[in-house]
């Protein structure tokens, strides 16, 4: 089928266009140079035409999810829909409920999501979820950081050993990159313990966040893999992170890239998510203060490492993460239901409801943090949008904070009303930043530099060969402030004019129209055989003694991956 | 027990089969294959052994249909599909109910039927582990996977939980004997404690039997709380156990290193119900602050914990889940199959791999014994009785594969091992037959002509 997208004003930053009146072609699902005359018109005439929107990191299937969604059925009830011919009905607010998650990102012209962390040993759940979630494709990220036999091999500095360990489980788990969550610190958590900073060591396994994670960037660039090292340093959420932010960055600074083929759409060799929780100054929560500045002064200096906010919303939300000590701290800060989640020689998980309030100053500070990071961080190629889903709010909010980053007045004016707390305004230079982005930047932190980050030649631009997956928004550029109209803004991006996926139209005026089936991203590494299997040979003793489930048994089977699209790495 | 010989005369073996019987799902038993029947089973337990070898026990093979004469007849499948769909089309409150015993690739297509014509889908949790759910909605859930529990833990508790019986494995494979990464002596370097007013067999392996009076649960681990925080109990005995025993014992539990507190229906089901896993959750939530704990159910069938997991990821929520109106809907005391069926709400009802027949209520069943019931399963029961269409199917892991989900959580590829008896299907296939012939005679109700946005998620 061929189809023409007319008139539309296109914002592809991947290709350098900003803004210009042009028609977009598509057939087949890909976009080409040309169409024949019988090729169907789309009229979006002085509309805005983004590439479908690449989210850099969130949490939208696996383990940690169900179990949020399994201990909270209020947070379900907000969102409860009914059936309708096309869809399947919704559920849930911050933790939306599988087919939701597929249709809500649809309606936000999103195309591909990043699951930022699938734990191996369960990851068979992951990729049953990832089946059941439709219209988006989702490339989910093995977690290494606390993993025994990586904090061995990271021990020895056997980075050979390494990089054939992570092509084996990117293989078994069906993966497709390398995440480090609190690298030691979960482990450490096995104990009722956390490791403080990064030079400090997981008991008994004796070595420290900084080895491992050097070590596996190391590998990862080995290897070169289409996604960097995706880590979460260690201290999340303490007030006083920052330096230890900072250095994780900087002991990073000497890894040289990967010249491989498949490493070569990224320029960075690390990406650090969810960047506001780890930009705190001061020592506890009565003087905490914005690290931001800082942040963002070393990644405006700094080539190699790129980073997303995880901008926090004001919502009750839901915090999962893999750094399960920090969980435990949060619980003993709030004292709501926590769950927490050790898997086995791998990782840990925690949840806990977290109510980020306006009036809260904590809420504010984190706010001023994010909005600081967006502003003061120059290139918007090294940072993306996300609210860390669920944790610093849900994805559904992602167009109100394009809103507040389109508009200062918009800022300002919460700020000044005292809608939000002082702190936001006291502790953070949020107020005194008049920058403010337009249509091109924000292509550019939801798609563009997403999908680069990810490696991704084939999605976040609007290039001839690439996917059709394209989002368009009922707004004229030409005529409309977005800094005097956030409010239209918001609108605008929530409820996508068109949304098309692989050149099937998922979304029509805001409305799911049809649904397709979800494809699962994962890297396939070649000619790692010999070395894959002398590691698994050496591993297989500890294997068969210290995992409770059978060798065979472990892997994720073909049974579960939904319309895998496998990556290859030569 | 007498001297059973090794059995020799078989044709081969396959290795790594998941056993379907308890939550453990052990994935190591090998099976002995002759002629397309196991014949005997290596490394499973005597209840997951007996269940794979004698599947042709009470086994239902050809699809029955209840004549006018109230018996059971043999029909072909055509007829009896077509009997239960018509049941199910011409239907105002179906109830689905089961899925424990089955595959999530069968409850997708379950679901499916149920969000079409608008059923209740419910799970044995309903009547076992419900109110632990519950709890957890309460309170929180502090878990950790079985071979955590192997590598780490030097305290065990089974509370309410005759592992020894139910799930004869649990202490061998993955609690209390096995040698860990940091507990290379197993058994010795443990402490094993059994809170059960009964002396079980549990009790006799373990170091200490905290045998509190029946009922008494809430208020032992009450005053566990209060001297985990540092109070004097004023009284002298707490249900039935003196105040020393309580203050030694919480000792041991904040100098464990790594502790886990598993527990049973004995737990749930006494007097408090949800209130005592609360306060066994928030006990578990207090050690935390001294060392580290966490806590598991003895989930019962080896894939109840994966419908609650299923639907959670589907629906949003865990178990029964009403789609009379077109959405989801979950309210314990109201969309629970027991209370629908006490009510007399349900006028069909599916039942697929359970047995209400043997574990319902009798006010449940009597509503049951005037309803069209449709079972699938693979053996007679007392449900068997009760139904008016029966739909033999297969055993998921041994005559067909499919994912099934741990007590912990950690999904399990189950596989096929022998070929199911030639007049039996699968039962996905089965449900998606139902499905497709109920499509073809009731266009579906309750949908919305468009979509309407909840303005709570907005």
């Amino acid at each position: 089928m061929e189809y023409i997208l007319k008139n539309g004003i296109v914002y592809d930053p991947a290709n350098e266009v900003n803004g210009e009146k042009k028609d977009v072609y598509f057939k087949d699902g890909k976009i080409v140079e040309d169409v024949s005359s019988a090729a169907k018109v789309i009229d979006v005439t002085d509309k805005i035409v983004m590439p479908a929107g690449v989210d850099t990191h969130a949490h939208i299937a696996g383990p940690k999810l169900v179990l949020g969604r399994l201990y909270r059925p209020e947070d379900s009830r907000r969102g409860v829909t009914q059936k309708t011919k096309v869809e399947r009905g919704e559920s849930g607010f911050s933790i939306p409920s599988c087919p939701t998650t597929g249709y809500r990102y649809s309606r936000m012209g999103y195309g591909t999501v990043c699951e930022a962390a699938m734990p191996p040993l369960e990851a068979k759940h992951t990729h049953e979820e990832i089946g059941i979630i439709p219209n988006i494709d989702v490339n989910p990220l093995t977690l290494f950081g606390n993993n025994w036999i990586v904090m061995e091999l990271a021990k020895e500095g056997d980075i050979d050993g390494l990089a054939a360990f992570i092509s084996a489980w990117l293989k078994i788990t069906k993966g497709y990159g390398v995440k480090i969550v609190n690298p030691c610190g979960s482990e450490a958590w096995g104990w009722g313990m956390n490791v403080h900073g990064y030079n400090d060591s997981a008991p008994y396994f004796d070595v420290s966040s900084k080895e491992v994670v050097r070590a596996l960037a190391k590998a990862n660039e080995k290897l070169g893999l289409p996604h960097s090292i995706h880590i979460h340093p260690n201290d999340l959420g303490h007030p006083g992170n920052t330096p230890t932010t900072l250095e994780t960055l900087d002991s990073l600074k000497d890894i040289v890239k990967s010249t491989k083929k498949s490493a070569s759409v990224r320029d960075q060799t690390v990406h650090c998510c969810h960047m506001h929780f780890h930009s705190y100054s001061g020592t506890n929560w009565r003087n905490a203060g914005s690290g931001a500045p800082e942040v963002a002064k070393f990644m405006n200096h700094c080539k190699y490492a790129t980073g997303d906010v995880g901008q926090v919303t004001f919502d009750e939300t839901t915090t999962m993460t893999a750094d399960a000590p920090m969980e435990y701290d949060l619980y003993r800060l709030s004292g709501l239901k926590w769950v927490n989640a050790d898997i086995e020689c791998e990782t840990a998980a925690g949840i806990i409801p977290c109510i980020y309030s306006k009036k809260a100053p904590v809420s504010a500070l984190q706010w001023g943090i994010g909005m600081e990071l967006f502003l003061l961080i120059d290139n918007p190629w090294q940072i993306n949008l996300t609210t860390d889903h669920p944790n610093a709010g849900p994805f559904t909010r992602y167009p109100r904070i394009i809103s507040w980053l389109m508009s200062a007045p918009k800022r300002n004016q919460m700020i000044e009303s005292h809608e939000i707390h002082k702190w936001a305004e006291k502790r953070t230079m949020v107020a005194s930043i008049d920058r403010e982005y337009d249509f091109y930047d924000i292509a550019t932190i939801t798609r563009a530099a997403n999908a680069k980050i990810h490696g991704f030649h084939d999605r976040g631009n609007l290039s001839v060969g690439s996917n059709a997956d394209i989002a368009v928004y009922d707004i004229n550029p030409n005529d409309f402030d977005p800094s005097k109209n956030p409010d239209a803004v918001e609108r605008a991006f929530s409820r996508a004019k068109y949304t098309i996926k692989d050149g099937q139209i998922m979304v029509k005026d805001g409305e799911i129209v049809s649904t397709k089936p979800s494809h699962v991203i994962w890297s396939n590494v070649k000619g790692m055989e010999e070395q894959e299997k002398d590691i698994i040979d050496k591993v297989m003793p500890f294997f068969k003694q210290y995992y409770s489930v059978k060798w065979e048994n472990y892997k994720v089977h073909d049974h579960f991956l939904s319309n895998p699209i496998r990556v290859d790495v030569e | 027990m007498s001297y059973e010989p090794p059995i020799t005369d078989y044709d081969e073996i396959v290795e790594n089969c998941t056993c379907a019987f308890c939550g453990c799902n052990c994935d190591d038993l090998d099976y002995l294959v002759k002629d397309g029947h196991v014949v005997a089973v290596r490394h499973a337990c005597r209840l997951g052994a007996s269940k794979i070898m004698e599947d042709l026990d009470q086994r239902l093979v050809v699809p029955m249909i209840r004549g006018d004469d109230g018996e059971l007849e043999e029909v072909d499948w055509d007829t009896a599909l077509d009997k239960a769909a018509e049941y199910i089309a011409n239907s105002v409150r179906p109830v689905f109910y089961g899925w424990s015993e089955t595959s999530t690739e069968c409850m997708k297509e379950g679901l499916d039927l149920g969000q079409y014509i608008g059923a209740v889908l419910d799970n044995q949790a309903t009547i076992c582990h419900g109110p632990s759910l519950q709890a957890v909605q309460n309170a929180g859930y502090p878990i950790q996977t079985l071979g955590e529990v192997k590598n780490r833990a030097d305290m065990i508790v089974y509370s309410g939980s005759n592992a020894m019986n139910s799930h004869p494995r649990h202490m061998a494979r993955y609690s209390v004997f096995p040698r860990g990464y940091f507990r290379q002596r197993g058994r010795f370097d443990r402490t094993v404690v059994t809170m059960d007013p009964k002396f079980s067999d549990t009790a006799k392996m373990s170091d200490k039997w905290i045998g509190f009076e029946q009922n008494g649960d809430y208020g032992f681990y009450n005053a566990i709380r209060a001297v985990i925080k540092g109070k004097k109990l004023t009284q002298e005995v707490i249900s039935g156990i003196p105040r020393e025993d309580i203050y030694e014992l919480v000792d041991e539990m904040k100098h464990a290193e790594f502790g886990v507190l598993f527990f049973g229906l004995g737990l749930t089901h006494t007097l408090s119900k949800q209130r005592n896993i609360d306060i066994a959750i928030k006990m578990v939530m207090d050690l935390n602050k001294e060392s580290k704990w966490g806590l598991t159910p003895m989930r019962g069938h080896f894939n109840v914990n994966g419908f609650n997991i299923f639907m959670a990821f589907e629906t949003g929520f865990a178990f029964g889940v009403d789609f009379c109106r077109g959405y989801a809907r979950y309210m314990l005391g109201e969309t629970n199959t027991i209370d629908l069926l006490v009510r007399k709400e349900p006028d069909v009802f599916l039942v697929i791999a359970a047995d209400p027949g043997a574990h319902f209520p009798n006010g449940a069943n009597q509503h049951l014994a005037h309803i069209p019931v449709i079972q699938i399963d693979i053996h007679w029961g007392p449900s068997t009785e009760l139904a008016d269409v029966v739909l033999p199917g297969s055993f998921i892991g041994v005559e067909c594969a499919g994912t099934s989900y741990r007590m912990d959580g950690v999904p399990i590829y189950m596989k096929k091992a022998i070929d199911k008896p030639e007049t039996c299907r699968d039962d996905e296939w089965i449900v998606r037959e139902i499905k497709e012939r109920v499509m073809k005679l009731r266009e579906e109700p309750n949908v919305a002509p468009k979509y309407i946005p909840n303005p709570a998620a907005e």
